[in-house]
């Protein structure tokens, strides 16, 4: 079910009205029901899967839950007669049986998640290496349905098994409010990645209908509609047109291509986000932020803790840290600085941690050899901006131009230049041909396309551009009137008719220019197949 | 104290470490400074600070960062 869909706007009404029907402490059972009728609706054999992980998390959880219980009570009762190191001894015992247990399940989960997204893929490079090698054997691809969200909801889980063996999270009692957290509808689809204790108080608490709280979520539910709809889904043709054809569409058409992809991945991805923190919004559940304007980053660095943060700060809490502070990394750290001196040896440890978090990070995205390229892109481009650090700081020194606006949007701009070149790997089939397309920007010079009209000949029109120019314009001041506070807000203490003129010229606008209507096959999030 | 906040100056020299009290919460420290910091702490105290304790709570200053120190000194 589409969030674009009739369908689904019908499911949020009822669904609504409900809630609101429901008595309070009963409220969270009805979004449990909603959630799994919402997934079977998506394929009933995605149920087994999404049971498997809550049922297995569960258990660990309330295992490793019991073992920390067992420990607090033992050391209470002999807190006098144990000595120090017995104590230390003991507690030993106790962590490494709780991280068995975490280790085991955290295999398994991330075991379905491997063998159904990954298989094909490893086929796929087997099968390859075998023709390479001169062999006619080829292996058959298995016939695995991928199910929807997995990534997501495998990531949450293992985030709160996680939180409850480093006694950041308390195990949860109930198997149902567990299955509650792992499968609440919204962020089934693309996220955001929420953690246990941030999302538990909203999702079990009671909820009043209270108008203003509900407006705000419908205000926001219509924001990302108007980016999917009117902005996401319009230029997805011209995208489509341009990188589907690659021997056509070259040089001037790939910037072209590069830049409205940039487009309808901000608008896709922030404008999904909207709706899904809307709706909680409306249930009077509040939900992580996804986004910070990252378009307005000067930095690499800095745009990846702006976009997507959810998965960023997951990426960095259970994959950087565990493994850039665990004792092997620390007696690596050690041992360059010994033999490579300081500098290599301070940087050795980071830099390798994270490679592989941004090698996950990549496969995490799909299972294909552009994804991977993609992350190590980004981890390259963000370790070379990381040595040249020194040099930046020596030409500051020298020019003070870091605070003058030119400056500024002169790191804007190359941040967005640098961001939509590394997501053409998500765009052409290959890695080779990325590179290729890539490569024709600078070899093929056909750059009176922008003006000849060659432009209106890849499936939009005169009117789809100025829509798409007049939507993009107003993304850009939204983002700018961020920076001060919520422009919800600021539209709040306008009168009454200025901000009923604001919402319903909104709702209008996604009824006339979204792309939408009989016959149009509105297209699934682009971060659902992740 | 004094070897905590020499390791802090030599990451960021232009940051008052005495006063700040929002290292994580101001973004001062990022995950990478995080981490040559505990590489360090590991080498000059001898304790190893584990992936569990890095919160913000016990990294936005210099004096809660000493505190975990002495906490994990005890524990040994």
């Amino acid at each position: 079910m589409l969030f674009t869909s009739y369908e689904f706007i019908g499911f949020i009404l009822i669904l609504f009205a409900a809630y609101y029907l429901t008595p309070g402490k009963k409220q969270w059972i009805l979004l449990l029901a909603a959630s799994y009728l919402f997934y079977f609706l998506a394929d009933p054999v995605y149920l087994i899967y999404i049971l498997t992980t809550t049922v297995t998390v569960y258990l660990a959880a309330r295992h490793i839950g019991r073992i920390a219980e067992e420990q607090s009570v033992y050391i209470k009762e002999n807190k006098t007669s144990l000595s120090k190191e017995e104590k230390k001894a003991y507690k030993a015992g106790m962590k490494s049986r709780q991280w068995k247990c975490l280790l085991v399940c955290l295999l398994f989960n991330i075991g379905i998640l491997a063998v159904v997204k990954y298989t094909n893929f490893v086929i796929s490079n087997v099968n390859s290496v075998m023709k390479w090698a001169g062999s006619n054997n080829q292996l058959d691809f298995w016939d695995i349905a991928l199910p929807m969200g997995i990534s997501f909801y495998t990531f949450q889980a293992v985030g709160y098994l996680i939180d409850v063996y480093r006694g950041v999270a308390q195990a949860e009692q109930n198997p149902f409010k567990l299955a509650l957290f792992i499968s609440f509808f919204p962020q089934l689809v693309q996220g955001p990645i929420s953690r246990f204790n941030d999302l538990k108080e909203g999702l079990f608490s009671e909820h009043r209908f209270q108008a203003d709280t509900v407006c705000r979520g419908l205000q926001r539910i219509l924001w990302g509609y108007f980016k999917k709809m009117v902005i996401a889904d319009r230029i997805l043709t011209a995208v489509n047109t341009i990188i589907r054809d690659a021997d056509s569409y070259r040089g001037a058409y790939v910037f072209v291509g590069m830049l409205f992809y940039a487009l309808e991945l901000y608008a896709d991805f922030t404008g999904g986000i909207d709706i899904t923190i809307g709706i909680a919004e409306t249930l009077g559940i509040k939900m992580a932020e996804n986004f910070n304007r990252p378009f307005f980053s000067k930095s690499i660095k800095e745009y990846w803790r702006r976009w997507h943060i959810t998965m960023g700060t997951w990426f960095t809490d259970y994959i950087f840290y565990p493994i850039s502070v665990c004792k092997p990394m620390l007696k690596f750290a050690r041992f360059t600085k010994a033999h490579f001196g300081d500098v290599i040896g301070k940087r050795l440890p980071v830099y390798l941690s994270s490679f592989v978090v941004w090698f996950a990070t990549g496969i995490w995205h799909g299972a294909s050899w552009n994804f991977i390229v993609w992350g190590l892109g980004n981890w390259v481009v963000i370790m070379i901006s990381q040595e040249l650090e020194p040099l930046y700081e020596r030409f500051h020194n020298r020019f003070h131009i870091k605070d003058k606006f030119a400056f500024r949007l002169f790191q804007v701009i190359r941040t967005v230049l640098l961001m939509s070149c590394l997501r053409m790997f998500d765009c052409y089939r290959d890695v080779p041909l990325t590179f290729k397309m890539f490569g024709t920007m600078f070899t093929e010079w056909n750059w009176q396309i922008l003006w000849d009209g060659s432009l209106l000949l890849l499936g939009l029109s005169g009117l789809d551009y100025v829509i798409l120019a007049a939507g993009t314009i107003l993304l850009i001041a939204v983002s700018l009137m961020q920076r001060r506070e919520s422009v919800r807000t600021q539209i709040a203490v306008k009168s009454y008719p200025v901000r009923f003129a604001i919402w319903f010229g909104l709702f209008l606008c996604i009824l006339l220019m979204g792309a939408y209507g009989v016959g149009y096959d509105a297209s699934q999030f682009i971060y659902n197949q992740f | 104290m004094e070897e905590l906040l020499e390791i802090l100056r030599d990451l960021h020299p232009e940051v008052d470490f005495e006063t700040c009290d929002s290292l994580i919460d101001d973004k001062i420290l990022d995950s990478f400074d995080i981490v040559s910091i505990i590489a360090e702490i590991e080498d000059q105290f001898d304790v190893v600070i584990t992936a569990e304790k890095i919160i913000p709570r016990n990294f936005n200053s210099a004096e809660a960062l000493y505190a975990l120190i002495q906490e994990l000194e005890d524990e040994d």
